[in-house]
């Protein structure tokens, strides 16, 4: 364990660091090349790979091809280098491979503000992949949190063997604080499953009973085969319905049973409160600072702080509002999360907070934004 | 099952390489691929047998295509990705396990088309690969459109009035990246596809031999050349094989021939060194 004061970014590095990763491939893009610039070096030092490649599409797939050979792997972007990799990431999907995907939000549509913060590109991060997928998405909103995150980010990647998206902003990666740098045993780490069975009994894709098949590497005499088709339990390509239901069923239900192991809130004030307001990342920043200003005011107001933007959990939202009059959703985009809360907080009235800043919002903003409606 | 009790039999010298299993394959009668891939694995054998080779590093990385389906079959570690991205995909296998043998394959859409750019890079890089392109001149398994690599004039499902066309040279665009092999081999001169094969894993850095293929379903079709063995024979008699010929000679001439042969051998250091010398 070692204090230090760094960048989110780099508590991204360090986090990776801790987690085990042993290969990063990146392509440079504002806000998130310093990612890749401090682990250059640092990551060399622990005999890890570094590499820069010739754009974020062979970045993400030489990620996956390195996870096939054994090495803990990520790559860092922000939203136009995700668009490249979206392919790729239902590639990870349907081959089950374990790999990191830091995307640092800026300003979108297209080049955007590419120094400027942003929380747009939320539902891409889920939704952007073609075919029926759930891939996890992550999101901090402190130097600690990038850090924790990050580790937390690899446990469920190689667990669940699936791509996990870290998803946070311009204003977080080069946010300064002090953070606690846990070393392992102070913080989990998790390594993917082997398989038990000799090669001539192993199924590349063949699930135990927490359907997540163990993960034999390249050159580990198992001839695994990684299979962008949909495929059997052989890693066969097969056209049949029931093939394609079962693998499918497979692949989504193993990150929804475990969803307790992947969401993760924070609660500030929400007992006594009737009004609720919910944000992530660098807003609820802004928005804990608006609920401190609102209850000095006497306002009974609390904040609910979504670390997980994916897969959610419903009661995990709904519980805490069960007294709420009126929840608020504030976030920096035009109001993407808040149709979650809609669909599962039923006994308030949800109401969009949608903040359109460069520059991370005040809490002023969301102040005079709940005042409208007390 | 008739078919089955052939495979069963095991008679064939190369079976401990292939997922008989999977058998048969999904090419077309009179299709090149069965030649190319029977060459890959002798080269394989030879090199497994003199102890060059470990079988558990080999792997073999394809994308999307008739020749990307060489994963399907090949009893190695195997990787069917996405269309294009092979390269990319056995960078990161490489560099994350330097001890593996990598082997790509893929069509020449695949490869020079929509990968086209990570060929170049890790041309340009010496990455430690060897990367085979099975070129047909047309895309075949989406139906026969036009290819990068197809002949200027050609009719395609997608060029009905011709070719309008320069295709591309691949020989020549890898060449003058300077990576540490490049040859052309054509399934027409089998020994040729199995030496080339041979050679290329002997050695380090960024190897890429072409293998001229024969598709009579699509692009034989497309030609006139509907049946097979004279689409072999025609393409057979348009190869000339050359003794280390220069990389002027590469550009394919339909009139005075195809040249086959190694148009770059070199020793220079590959990725992977030069990243450890730093």
């Amino acid at each position: 364990m070692r204090k230090a004061f760094i960048s989110g970014n780099m508590a991204i590095a360090e986090g990776a660091i801790i987690a085990g990763m042993k290969f990063f491939a990146g392509y440079p893009i504002t806000p998130a090349s310093d990612i890749m610039e401090y682990l250059v070096e640092r990551l060399n030092e622990v005999g890890g790979v570094v590499v820069q490649l010739e754009d974020e599409i062979t970045s993400i797939n030489a990620v996956i091809g390195a996870s096939w050979a054994g090495a803990k792997s990520m790559t860092a972007t922000s939203g136009p280098g995700f668009s490249l990799m979206v392919e790729a990431l239902g590639l990870a999907v349907i081959s089950e491979t374990p790999l990191v995907v830091a995307d640092i939000m800026r300003t979108g549509p297209s080049t955007g503000v590419p120094t400027k913060t942003s929380q747009s590109d939320v539902l891409q991060v889920r939704h952007g992949a073609h075919g029926d997928h759930i891939i996890p998405v992550l999101v901090p909103w402190s130097v600690q949190d990038a850090f924790e995150l990050t580790v937390k980010a690899f446990n469920i990647a190689e667990s669940l063997r699936t791509p996990v998206i870290l998803l946070s902003d311009a204003v977080i990666a080069h946010l300064w604080e002090s953070a606690v740098l846990k070393d392992p045993g102070e913080i989990e780490v998790v390594d993917r499953k082997k398989p038990m069975v000799p090669p001539s009994e192993y199924l590349p894709y063949k699930p135990d009973e927490d359907l997540i098949p163990p993960m034999a590497s390249f050159g580990d005499g198992y001839n695994v085969i990684v299979e962008s088709l949909v495929h059997d339990e052989h890693g066969y390509y097969r056209q049949d319905s029931d093939t394609y239901r079962r693998l499918i069923t497979r692949l989504t239900s193993k990150i929804m049973s475990n969803v307790d192991k992947v969401f993760e809130v924070e609660s500030y004030y929400v007992n006594d409160s009737k009004y609720v307001v919910v944000s992530y990342g660098s807003t609820a920043r802004a928005a804990l600072a608006a609920v401190r200003v609102l209850r000095s005011s006497g306002v009974k107001i609390g904040l609910l702080r979504l670390k997980t933007l994916w897969p959610l959990k419903p009661e995990a939202l709904r519980e805490p509002c069960r007294n709420a009059d009126l929840v608020f959703v504030a976030e920096n985009n035009t109001g993407k999360i808040v149709a979650d809360v809609e669909r599962f907080v039923k006994n308030a009235e949800v109401v969009s907070l949608p903040l359109l800043d460069l520059e991370v919002p005040t809490p002023d903003e969301i102040v005079e934004g709940v005042k409208e409606w007390l | 099952m008739v078919v089955g009790s052939v495979y069963e039999r095991g008679a064939h010298p190369l079976d401990k390489y292939l997922r008989v299993t999977r058998l048969p394959h999904i090419w077309c009668p009179g299709c090149g691929l069965g030649i190319a891939l029977g060459g890959i694995l002798r080269a394989i054998d030879r090199r497994i047998s003199e102890g060059m080779l470990k079988k558990e590093n080999v792997v073999f990385v394809t994308g999307i295509g008739c020749s990307a389906r060489t994963s399907f079959y090949a009893n190695f570690d195997a990787a069917h990705t996405l269309h294009g991205r092979a390269i990319a995909f056995a960078t990161g296998a490489k560099l994350a396990k330097p001890e593996l043998d990598v082997i790509v394959i893929g069509g020449d859409g695949d490869i020079a088309g929509i990968g086209g750019n990570h060929l170049i890079h890790a041309a340009r890089r010496n990455m430690d690969l060897i990367v085979i392109m099975i070129t047909n001149f047309v895309y075949a398994m989406t139906g026969g459109q036009v290819a990068p690599t197809t002949p200027q004039g050609i009719y395609t499902t997608t060029t009905p009035h011709g070719n309008p066309e320069f295709p591309l040279n691949v020989i020549k665009l890898v060449s003058s990246l300077n990576p540490n092999y490049v040859a052309r081999a054509s399934v027409t001169h089998p020994p040729l596809v199995e030496q080339f094969m041979y050679r290329a894993l002997g050695m380090k850095g960024f190897r890429f031999v072409e293998i001229l293929s024969t598709c009579p379903e699509v692009f034989g079709r497309h030609v006139g050349l509907r049946d097979s063995v004279t689409l072999y024979n025609t393409l057979r008699s348009k190869v000339v094989v050359k003794h280390n010929p220069g990389v002027e000679e590469s550009e394919p001439d339909w009139e005075k021939g195809l040249v086959a042969g190694e148009f770059l051998v070199r020793d220079r250091p590959g990725y992977l060194e030069m990243l450890r010398r730093r």
